[in-house]
């Protein structure tokens, strides 16, 4: 029996392998790859959870960019106006702190480290209760009683509530917590790299610490930048909840705050166009799947 | 100018990366971070003082920062309530304590044995495996909420203790940390052991998880960030009010903008957010040096 006996053979050879494997990769499977399949699959369908799918082919997909004027008027916009503040802005801010850090010696490095880090330890839901004092909307909120105080305002002003004001929060909001484990992994990059390739480059005469930073601590910790990039830009796509919970609806008022996440949901779980949502929800995927390989096109070791 | 450079990097390391000791250079450096700190650390600093804050001190005006008599009455206030179903809040600490403690422990074995076979095993697909988890850091849950919310409801576990840990388990970016980790262990250790006849699990049990203490602090810490934080399963998968978690008792009290509850609750979301927020804090301070040890392995290539 050589097909038993082959099975055995690897078994024997691969089998555990596998099983070490086994419990992560179902999971991996039933959590990850079959949403995004299923997401995939139901895009090109009509299914309001209730009947089965009825299939569409691309329709949802040209309705999305010919018909759904908040999707191409504020949620497409805002999300990218959004991403690419924090994402590459919040990246570029969390390696400038990790270089400034990584100049300081351990124990107040780990200090303001720590400082620095605590905002990202908690999600959304605890630091509501501190924006909604900071930014509430009557006289008693910190940074209207601060203005007024100053005679800046006469007035108290909706911050939340108000479209003009709403974006600028979020964004401010999220660069706050944007030192991550992104943060702490370039800053572990930046203290591994070897202190004698600054001394070969110094004795070569490299004497600016921004060429220092350009050509060498960049160059030397790539991978650790492309991780940095990768979980900056997840994060930026992923922290679409953020609009939701400042402003407490969805949707945000005037679709000020809405995001492309926000907008999944309104369909998905609002309106049962879930059909629809599922477009949205690739439309998002195949977006960080752009910024990410825009990411390795620059830090990559591979090609 | 040349003599300079050398001199930086030749005598006591004081200056340039990673300096032993203090040197006048580095005060540019303190110039601009205390301040930046100052603003990052302010609205840690109010959760804190907020959660202590007797209710006319919550509403004064002009608002006062800081506590001036701290009193624990937000709290007895928050644990003697009953949510607007009836539930204890105690009930939803429990739960989240329970949830968090069992999603901890799973994730460390699911992922390190995992990574343990990605790193040390030798098979066939071991690569190609290894790069789809590496494209999967790319996955943002919160894109496929309705697909996952279909497989959740066919494989029956809405309503379950089991909804709250299953799904966040797959956690990419933790297998990742370890496996690059476990990279680390030289091959000749396993090869040692496997010549005294051990078997793969006692190597696993014995050998690799010792080991890797650092990485298991840090996906410990990941896990528990998802887990105790997580407000969205308890909304979206789960009706059973006894189910929920704190983290969604908290989301209840602060999307009430509007009304007495918003006036009422204040004092009451405050000290919970507090609750929320500290146990961050201290694993956190606990296991930084792990976490930094592990982040050194981070690279993505």
């Amino acid at each position: 029996m050589p097909i038993r006996g082959s099975f055995q053979h690897w078994l024997k050879k691969e089998g555990s392998a596998y099983a070490f494997l086994s419990f992560y990769g179902i999971l991996f499977i039933v959590f990850i790859v079959v949403p995004v399949l299923a997401a995939f699959l139901l895009s090109f369908t009509f299914f309001d959870a209730i009947q089965a799918p009825r299939f569409l082919g691309l329709d949802n997909y040209i309705s999305l960019v010919t018909q759904d004027d908040t999707f191409m008027k504020y949620v497409l916009p805002n999300t990218i106006q959004f991403a690419v503040i924090v994402g590459p802005g919040g990246y570029a801010f969390a390696f400038m702190l990790a270089w400034v850090l990584a100049q300081l010696p351990k124990l107040p490095r780990t200090i303001f480290a720590l400082i620095l880090y605590s905002p990202s330890m908690t999600a959304g839901v605890a630091m509501a209760v501190v924006w909604k004092a900071l930014f509430s909307g009557d006289q008693t909120g910190y940074l209207n009683a601060f203005l007024m105080g100053t005679g800046l305002l006469q007035q108290p002003i909706q911050w939340l509530q108000s479209p003009q004001y709403l974006m600028t929060i979020m964004i401010i909001v999220s660069l706050w917590s944007s030192m991550g484990i992104g943060f702490l992994a370039m800053l572990a990059g930046i203290l591994e790299i070897s202190p004698e390739l600054y001394e070969a480059a110094a004795m070569d005469g490299m004497s600016s610490r921004w060429q220092e930073i350009f050509y060498i601590t960049i160059p030397s910790m790539k991978p650790q930048m492309l991780f940095g990039a990768v979980m900056s830009i997840v994060g930026a796509f992923q922290a679409g909840s953020i609009g939701v919970t400042l402003s407490g609806s969805n949707p945000t008022p005037q679709y000020a705050g809405q995001l492309i996440v926000n907008h999944i949901e309104d369909y998905g779980f609002l309106r049962y166009e879930m059909g629809y949502a599922a477009a949205v929800s690739v439309v998002l995927l195949l977006m960080v799947l752009f910024f990410t390989r825009l990411a390795t096109r620059l830090f990559g070791s591979e090609r | 100018m040349k003599q300079n450079a050398i001199r930086r990097y030749t005598g006591v390391r004081n200056r340039g990366i990673n300096p032993q000791g203090f040197h006048v250079s580095q005060l540019k450096f303190y110039v601009l971070l205390l301040p930046l700190s100052v603003v990052m650390i302010l609205p840690i600093i109010f959760i804190f003082s907020s959660a202590f804050k007797p209710p006319d001190e919550l509403f004064a005006y002009p608002p006062q920062f800081f506590v001036v008599n701290p009193t624990l009455k937000n709290f007895t206030d928050l644990f003697s309530k009953l949510s607007t179903s009836g539930i204890p809040v105690s009930r939803y600490l429990f739960n989240s304590i329970v949830i968090t403690l069992a999603t901890m422990t799973a994730s460390i074995l699911v992922s390190s044995a995992a990574a343990y076979s990605l790193s040390k095993k030798r098979f066939k697909l071991k690569r190609a495996l290894f790069a789809i988890n590496n494209l999967a850091l790319m996955f943002v849950p919160i894109a496929v909420t309705i697909p996952r919310f279909l497989v959740i409801e066919r494989l029956s576990l809405l309503n379950t203790f089991w909804v709250h840990v299953l799904p966040v388990l797959a956690m990419p970016v933790g297998l990742f940390l370890i496996k690059q980790f476990i990279d680390g262990i030289p091959d000749e250790v396993i090869e040692a052991a496997q010549i005294d006849g051990a078997s793969d699990w006692w190597i696993y049990w014995r050998i690799i998880l010792p080991m890797i203490r650092p990485a298991i602090a840090t996906i410990g810490i990941l896990t528990f960030q998802a887990a105790w934080n997580n407000a969205e399963i308890s909304t979206l998968y789960v009706n059973d009010e006894s189910l929920r978690t704190l983290a969604f008792y908290l989301s209840t009290l602060t999307t009430t903008t509007t009304g007495a509850n918003a006036v009422a609750g204040q004092g009451v979301a405050a000290a919970a957010a507090l609750i929320m927020f500290l146990p961050n804090l201290i694993i956190f301070i606990f296991l930084q040096r792990q976490v930094m040890s592990t982040m050194s392995h981070s690279g993505l290539k």
